[in-house]
């Protein structure tokens, strides 16, 4: 099967730094995939090229089997975004919002999807209030909302857990892996919460200073390097030791 | 171009019209104030008479057309600017919508904004000084086009910039516009202007306009000169600043800075 995305030789460069170098990997459909690594690894850029709000220096981008200089509209109508660090128009209300993103991507029977969404995610109740009287826990059920109102086949995902608390990130775990379960949507996820990644994650690729340090299962890392869990794994290879 | 997408932005902004009252007196309030203050200067300076001089029509169709120009430039850099302080650049530029459609998108606010306006100034310029902007017939069509979308490539430079240095440039979109005002020869005629500055007056669309509206009022009648001029001039700056911002986007996506726009 076609991997849904498929990066090869990828590199960017701001000025005299390398983000990205040389980076290459696959996601395969269905899975959710842990992009790993340390503060300034290059994960966010490497989201970004995948979004293309920024342009790679060289290498290849497929995402869907499809390239964004032939076929941008339709990589955008089947994958979508979130991540605390955007957000949402605050002066908007809730179903404001919905309605808008819902009629950027053209989405058919707007108003059931919503209905649909809103349920699962359980944000009925606040769909009437401005965007930015929300609470964290709402704001983030309403962005996941968001993302899935273009029935998206792969779901992109800058840090969804960082500045939760522990309580609403276990609520977010759960949500993603119901959507991946029941929805069969395909994410790539970065994050640098090793035991959440643990948790949710059917493969995971560690990068560092933009470059690809390994990648596989969980269990298969843990066991290759000889450790305890994927934490440990982790640091090992953030501090450069060998196997 | 989707329609569908266009109509989402259209509707996005006018949510924040309809709830907002300071949004809505931010378009009413400067306006009729100016209105006001030219309008009794008018009927002051007729009252003393000058010869051959109607300072109501030259003056109050003045100001009502500085203000279409102002709006339009305004509402597409506001638009545009609002984006990027709700943080929502990159949600939008994430679905499929081009650059294109959401500039035709700020257009259109432009354009409920200019229609808006402008009924309140033609009414409330009739109501109390007796001045018809309707006297201006056919004219009035391609004048308030003009004005229109030079406000609109103006609005675009502004962005365009805003774009490239992010929030610290965003008083442009406020104060930009003043800088072509005394050029545009919106008060005066062109040939109130030094010499040497009128043949900077003509390289400003506004100005053909202002120029032509004079024309209508004085003689009934207007030059095909004033309004080619004016298309003409736009053209060019239409196709220069879409150019610009369009090499602007590519290079804050180069650098990365598309999401690094505030502060
Ligand atoms: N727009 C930019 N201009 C210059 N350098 C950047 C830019 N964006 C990121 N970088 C640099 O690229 C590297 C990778 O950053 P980033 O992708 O944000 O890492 P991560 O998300 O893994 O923490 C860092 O060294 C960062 O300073
Ligand atoms: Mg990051």
């Amino acid at each position: 099967m076609a991997p849904i995305i498929e990066v090869t030789h990828l590199v960017k460069e701001f000025g005299s730094v390398r983000a990205v170098d040389d980076l290459s990997f696959r996601v395969e459909e269905g899975t959710i995939t842990g992009l790993l690594g340390p503060n300034g690894a290059g994960k966010t850029t490497t989201i970004q090229m995948l979004l293309d709000l920024i342009t790679p220096t060289s290498g290849t981008i497929r995402i869907l089997g499809k390239e964004y200089r032939s076929a941008r509209e339709y990589i955008l109508a089947n994958l979508n975004f979130s991540s605390p660090y955007v957000s949402l128009p605050g002066n908007l209300k809730v179903h404001e919002n919905l309605l808008t993103f819902g009629r950027l991507y053209g989405v058919l029977n707007l108003r059931e999807q919503i209905d649909r969404l809103a349920d699962f995610f359980e944000i009925r109740e606040f769909m009437k209030k401005l965007t930015y009287n929300l609470s964290t826990g709402q704001l983030t059920r309403l962005n996941l909302t968001k993302a899935l109102l273009n029935n998206p086949k792969l779901l992109l995902l800058d840090e969804p857990t960082a500045s939760l608390d522990p309580d609403i990130a276990d609520r977010t775990r759960q949500l993603l892996k119901r959507i991946q379960k029941e929805r069969g949507v395909t994410i790539l996820y970065t994050s640098h919460n090793m035991e959440e990644v643990e948790e949710i994650c059917d493969k995971v690729i560690f990068i560092q200073r933009g470059r690809l340090k390994d990648e596989g299962t969980p269990e298969e890392l843990v066991k290759k390097y000889g450790r305890e869990d994927l934490n440990d794994v982790f640091l090992h290879i953030a501090r450069n030791q060998t196997v | 171009m989707k329609w569908h997408r266009i109509n989402a932005l259209l509707i996005r902004h006018l949510y924040l019209y309809k709830r907002s009252f300071p949004r809505i007196m931010d378009i009413i309030y400067w306006p009729v104030m100016e209105l006001l203050v030219w309008g009794f200067l008018s009927l002051y300076i007729d009252k003393l008479g000058i010869g051959g001089f109607n300072a109501v029509t030259v003056l109050l169709g003045a100001v009502i057309f500085w203000d279409f120009l102002n709006q339009s430039q305004k509402s597409v850099s506001i638009s545009f600017l609002e984006e990027i302080w709700e943080k929502n650049l990159l949600n939008i530029f994430v679905t499929p919508l081009r650059i294109s459609e959401f500039f035709v998108s700020t257009l259109l606010v432009g354009l409920v904004r200019l229609i808006l306006v402008g009924i309140i100034l033609a009414t409330l310029s009739f109501l109390m000084y007796r001045f018809n902007l309707f006297e201006l017939g056919f004219a009035l069509i391609p004048f308030v086009l003009n004005l229109f979308l030079f406000g609109w490539a103006l609005g675009l430079f502004a962005n365009a910039i805003i774009l490239r240095f992010g929030t610290s440039a965003q008083i442009l979109a406020w104060g930009f516009l003043i800088l072509v005002q005394p050029f545009s020869a919106v008060f005066y005629p062109v040939s109130a202007l030094p010499s040497f500055l009128q043949g900077i007056a003509y390289l400003i669309p506004s100005t053909y306009v202002f120029e032509g509206m004079r024309e209508v009022f004085a003689t009934g009648t207007i030059s095909s000169a004033h309004l080619w001029g004016a298309a003409l001039a736009n053209l060019i700056y239409l196709i220069l600043m879409t150019t610009f911002f369009f090499r602007m986007f590519a290079y804050v996506k180069r650098e990365g800075k598309l999401l690094k726009l505030e502060g």
